[in-house]
């Protein structure tokens, strides 16, 4: 008895507070839409790697990577329910300044370490000029 | 007087714009903020799987280890175990415990198939001499995907500490926004499971 007055009253608070503690409002639709865009661009990139994709593996690369970028965003907007509004825009802000962390981590480490590869071959590092 | 008074008005001093919106309950936010910073975690490993993931030191390559069937099987289940927990939050909305709970064991489910599929690749990839110490592409290798898979199984305790959570108390405020975060952290680990099956399974295969 006493549990049913508390989940009576546990009702009647969040059926007042739901929309502005959760602000998220999900729609089957949605998750729906989410859903098969998501299957089909996982589908598409796995049968093109699987069926041998291009001739140029780095165009293959390309595209698969394409695929989940777009991905990613179809993630975002239908299952994270992302827009420019929720939380007073502090949401997007977030992600904006985490988006331009990782592009500098990423590219930023890779575009070094294929440059320290060139950069520190065995003849220069002999070369009494380069040593300080 | 009365001009002083208007200087002075409620009006002129008030610091919250009426019809601003001020969310009430900044948990949501704090908790994207929590994920945001785990996105970076994601994006160091990533990086490291980038400069190391050619690296094989005369051992296997990413192209004689890696096995596309399993890695499509798992997607299948990470992305069906997304739409599970979209179909959970649904109930939650219309405040029906039970079918909430179903879809949420559902999801539990789906990702501890997940998981079991990833142990078994693992202990695969150990038994055939193809561990982490093996060479800098398997030690980035793990690296990348063990902590994927250990996010996985740290989703799935919290959602059985939260199942256990609803059955005791019900649908209160406090377990509806717990789900809430629970539900990003899933969906978030679906959208880093897209990274991960892309740039190292789909692209380490390729000649």
């Amino acid at each position: 008895m006493s549990a049913h007055t508390e989940s009576e009253h546990g009702h009647g608070e969040t059926a007042e507070h739901a929309h502005d503690d959760l602000g998220i409002h999900a729609t089957l639709k949605g998750y729906l839409t989410g859903f098969v865009l998501a299957a089909i661009l996982t589908i598409i990139p796995f049968w093109l790697v699987m069926s041998g994709g291009f001739e140029k593996s780095s165009t293959t690369a390309l595209v698969v990577l394409a695929f989940a970028a777009v991905q990613i965003v179809v993630h975002m907007i239908y299952f994270l329910h992302m827009n420019t509004k929720s939380e007073g825009g502090w949401n997007m802000l977030a992600l904006v300044f985490t988006i331009v962390l990782v592009v500098i981590t990423l590219s930023g480490s890779i575009w070094i370490m294929y440059h320290l590869n060139s950069n520190m071959m065995p003849s220069q590092m002999q070369d009494p000029a380069n040593l300080p | 007087m009365t001009m002083a008074a208007g200087g002075g008005s409620p009006e002129a001093l008030s610091f919250h714009v009426a019809g601003d919106h001020h969310p009430e309950n900044g948990t949501l936010l704090g908790f994207w903020v929590y994920l945001m910073s785990d996105c970076l975690i994601f994006a160091c490993l990533f990086a490291a799987y980038g400069v190391l993931g050619r690296e094989f030191a005369g051992g296997p390559t990413a192209a004689e280890v890696l096995e596309l069937p399993t890695v499509a099987i798992n997607t299948t289940l990470l992305l069906l175990s997304s739409i599970t927990y979209g179909f959970a939050v649904l109930e939650m909305q219309r405040d029906r415990q039970k079918p909430m709970m179903l879809w949420l064991a559902i999801t539990g489910l789906l990702g501890a198939g997940f998981i079991t599929l990833e142990l078994r690749e693992f202990a695969h990839l150990i038994s055939i001499g193809a561990g982490p110490q093996r060479s800098a592409f398997l030690s980035s290798f793990f690296a990348l995907v063990g902590t994927h898979g250990l996010h996985v199984s740290s989703g799935i305790l919290w959602l059985i500490v939260l199942m256990v959570q609803v059955s005791k108390k019900g649908l209160i405020s406090a377990n509806k926004r717990r789900l809430m975060c629970l539900s990003m952290f899933w969906h978030f680990l679906d959208l880093v499971w897209v990274g991960v099956f892309s740039f190292v399974y789909l692209m380490g295969v390729l000649p």
